[in-house]
């Protein structure tokens, strides 16, 4: 009777935005009269971060400090149309929206400052801290909150953009297959450490350390909580979860957090994450997004550390220790494999 | 712990920035970690009263006869919804986009196909008052055979659990009952293969397990309008959704989200929104319909199970010269997303791999369950799953490294993927590499040196020709395979294919004809309205 200890990998890419495109999403951005800017958008913040990442987004691409900027969502009366929140697609589709929208009001910006300065808004550049200056010439300066006012109360112009982002719809080949299902990919590859007792087939996780390639990671911290949280999102799904546990026999449904079985704190395990950037091509600042793709991974490469671990396949969901142990006396007892 | 490697693809990209790549507080952190952030069910409305739906006791079920007369009539109910109430009582969700039949009933009518599912509504003053009139509904049925295995429902003869699609599988295209993915020539590859391992993976459903349930709160506002408070993940998608099952125009609804206590996939059905609205209409005031736990965990739709095989064909240094695969999807009782998830798996096969030769069949498959739903990974995190265990037992196999081994599979910038477009911007390698390096795996230094950047393409970004096979024809559509003329050449021999050293990747077979996908069909969506 063990604990056996053993390793294993997966290597994953995932596909950011609806399946074949022909999901849209809209932004609306406007300054008040002092210059702060509001976004409107009917999108869902599920928690993911979805304002902090346009927020940041749209001040990036304004040229104004991330306090400037407000980001109001949720609403149908005041946010134009957007798909939804889902299939990763938040910060690209609807960050690339929220871009266009943003260049479209700095255009106006620049215009009505290019107005108040008497000089070419070619030649005008923002300074990231509220000001619009001369490119070259930083005293030859107005603020946008200046600007604003004289925009609203002098030149009668409307610091505003609107944007919208389309994938065109993709046909399918009914014979092939063939079409266009996604215009980026993140990626990802994770080693999972795990124990398995041979006496009650339980696997305990030791530790995972991964790697993730998501365009860009616009707000590390969002992105580390992202892939901390989907991690063991599919830690969970590997290991613990189903409300049928004899599927496709429906039985033994569970009715709450008692009887439909996840890990808690003391199942987490240390998890070490590298982040790559290669910027996509239609992403906003490359970005692609790292959503969903973070709990794939966590499943095989779970899978595969038990097989290195104690010499069993399991290649059924979720990975109980009923099938572990099953697995172990079907083969006469543990066989751990090389060590990795 | 998280690293950012700047040092990986820094050519690539422009760092000055500003605001983007900090690690700025969310603009809503404070309401989260105070506990004052509004969730649509913080609405406490004057007057609001409480719906609640009588769940089917049977997996599938004549509705023989329902009875409400003794419910009506108890303290605090303030009305009975029936399917007859229900303007539209027939939609399925992807009709927005013009994708699938209607097939789904807000309120079930002559039978019901799953366990759970919703026959009638009491809209009453009180919780406690609602169920308790649920408690005096009589409804008698008649059961009818079941089915719960995706492969026994495609059987002849199975009990048919959704009239809209008699043979239990979705229909693709207007004729067939899956999804093709057709690249090269798999049986070929099997001849010439060293190693061929054909094996059976299988996920069961699981819950999105919201710390808040599905809900909303309906309320009648002036001009003939209702607002909505709701958990939905996607505002326009249930807006859009409702006015449709409500036959009112879209602008009389105004739909306020905000907050959601977890989605994952699961707050797209729009399962309460409707009905929550029709018993504003029809009692004139607000009106909350909220599942509880129990009913999330049993009847709020679930991720659906799926079934996967797999055969892979392989020479004796570790390319992989095949993929045959074989993917089910569980709808449950309708379709709702399913048969989305399914081309969006098609299209994903056969993993970030450049594989010559592939051929997969993905199915959406009607069982008497609880209609399954998206969910994080959607359409491919169990085709992962079984597409990485498979990728361990083939090294294994060969008793070669698992990291090594990926690597030299792995697809490339100017590859082919096998639905017919070039990759591009691929990061697999590197992500490989390092992995490899935080858990300090060792890796041989032609693994280190590889590159997503280099050694793609080239007679890897041909489409090679592919056998056309007879296929069965969904036997309800009688229309004629389209004519495919391109796909029925011999394929010419591909020595291309052969072993190669591991520092210059597997090619693809070269082309053999220049007609490739040249057919192209209307539209993915099979039925336009």
């Amino acid at each position: 009777m063990a604990k056996l200890r053993g390793r294993g990998i997966a290597a994953i890419n995932y596909p950011i935005g609806m399946n074949l495109g022909g999901d849209p999403s809209q932004a609306l951005v406007h300054s008040n009269p002092t210059g702060k800017f509001t976004v409107a958008l009917s999108s869902i913040d599920l928690g993911q971060g979805m304002k902090s990442v346009t927020r940041q987004i749209c001040a990036e691409t304004l040229g104004v400090p991330v306090e400037d900027v407000y980001v109001d969502t949720a609403d149908s009366d005041t946010g134009p149309h957007c798909m939804g929140s889902f299939a990763s697609r938040g910060t690209h589709r609807v960050g690339n929206a929220v871009m266009a929208a943003a260049q479209e009001a700095r255009a106006v910006m620049m215009e009505a400052a290019a107005e108040e300065l008497e000089v070419n808004a070619g030649d005008l550049v923002t300074d990231g801290k509220g000001n619009i200056h001369v490119k070259g010439a930083p005293h030859r300066s107005i603020s946008t909150k200046d600007v604003a006012i004289a925009a609203q109360f002098k030149q009668g112009r409307t610091i505003s953009g609107r944007g919208i982002f389309l994938v065109p719809l993709s046909a399918v080949n009914p014979e092939t297959g063939e079409m266009s299902p996604a215009t980026c990919y993140a990626h990802a590859c994770l080693v999972a450490e795990v124990d398995v007792d041979d006496e009650t087939g339980e696997v305990t996780m030791i530790r995972m350390d991964s790697a993730y390639e998501l365009g860009r990671a616009l707000n590390p911290k969002l992105v580390e909580q992202q892939l901390v949280g989907g991690a063991w999102m599919g830690l969970s799904h590997a290991l613990f979860e189903t409300p049928e546990p004899y599927y496709p026999e429906p039985i033994h449904g569970p009715r709450d957090f008692v009887e439909y079985i996840m890990p808690g704190p003391g199942d987490i395990c240390p998890h070490d994450i590298a982040v790559l950037e290669r910027p996509a091509a239609d992403g906003p600042f490359g970005a692609k997004g790292p959503g969903e793709m973070c709990a794939n991974p966590v499943l095989p490469a779970v899978a595969n550390a038990i097989f290195n671990a104690v010499g069993v396949r399991v290649d059924e969901l979720p990975i109980t220790p009923e099938k572990v142990l099953r697995g172990i006396r079907a083969q006469g007892g543990a066989r751990p494999q090389t060590r990795r | 712990m998280l690293e950012l490697r700047k040092d990986i693809f820094a050519d690539e990209r422009d760092d000055n920035l500003n605001e983007v790549g900090k690690p700025t507080q969310r603009q809503d952190m404070l309401g989260h970690v105070t506990a004052t952030s509004p969730y649509f069910n913080d609405h406490k409305l004057q007057g609001m009263l409480h719906l609640k739906v009588l769940r089917s006791a049977h997996h599938h079920a004549r509705l023989r006869r329902i009875d409400v007369s003794e419910a009506e009539r108890q303290p605090g109910v303030r009305r009975i919804i029936r399917g007859s109430d229900v303007p539209r009582n027939i939609n399925t969700l992807l009709s927005l986009i013009n994708f699938g039949k209607d097939d789904e009933p807000s309120l079930a009518v002559d039978k019901v196909r799953y366990k759970g599912e919703p026959i009638v509504a009491v809209v009453a003053d009180s919780e406690r008052e609602a169920f308790e009139a649920l408690a005096k509904i009589k409804v008698e049925y008649e059961p009818l055979p079941t089915v719960f295995d995706v492969e026994e429902a495609m059987k002849a003869g199975a009990p048919v659990v959704n009239e809209t699609y008699p043979k239990n599988t979705f229909t693709y295209h207007d004729i067939y009952d899956h999804q093709k993915l057709r690249f090269g020539d798999v049986e070929r590859a099997f001849d010439q293969a060293d190693h061929v391992l054909d094996e059976r993976y299988q996920m069961s459903p699981i819950e999105h397990a919201p710390t808040e349930t599905n809900g909303s709160i309906a309320a009648p506002e002036t001009n003939g309008r209702y607002v909505v408070y709701t958990s939905t993940q996607a505002l326009f998608f249930s807006l859009d959704t409702s006015a449709k099952i409500l036959d009112i125009p879209s602008n009389k609804l105004h739909f306020i989200g905000g907050t959601v206590g977890g989605g994952f996939g699961g707050k797209v059905d729009t399962l309460t929104e409707p009905l929550a609205i029709l018993g504003s209409m029809l009692t004139g005031r607000p009106v909350r319909y909220m599942l509880g736990r129990e009913e999330e965990m049993q009847y709020g739709s679930p991720r659906g199970g799926e079934r996967i095989y797999i055969k892979d064909a392989m020479s004796r240094d570790g390319r992989i010269m095949a993929r045959k695969m074989r993917c089910i999807f569980d709808s449950g009782a309708y379709t709702r997303l399913s048969s989305y998830a399914v081309v969006k798996c098609a299209a994903h096969l056969p993993g970030p791999y450049t594989i010559p030769n592939v051929h997969a069949d993905v199915y959406c498959v009607y069982t008497n369950r609880v209609p399954a739903t998206a969910m994080r990974g959607f359409g491919v995190t169990a085709v992962d799953f079984a597409i990485e265990c498979q990728m361990d037992k083939l090294a294994h196999l060969i008793n070669m490294d698992p990291m090594e081994f990926r690597i030299l599979n792995a697809y490339r910038d100017g590859d082919m993927k096998a639905h017919r477009r070039e990759a591009k911007n691929t990061a697999l390698i590197e992500c490989v590499q390092v992995a490899a390096e935080k858990a300090k795996w060792t890796l041989s230094d032609t693994a280190k040196r590889a590159s997503s950047r280099k050694n793609g393409g080239g007679n890897r970004a041909s489409i090679p020709d592919s056998i056309r096979t007879p296929e069965p024809i969904a036997a309800s559509y009688e229309r004629p395979i389209p004519s495919a003329s391109s796909f029925s050449q011999p394929i010419a021999p591909s020595p291309a294919s052969m072993p190669q050293p591991m520092s210059s990747p597997p090619p693809a077979p070269a082309p053999a004809s220049t007609s490739h996908g040249a057919t192209r069909f209307s539209s993915v969506f099979g039925r336009r309205r």
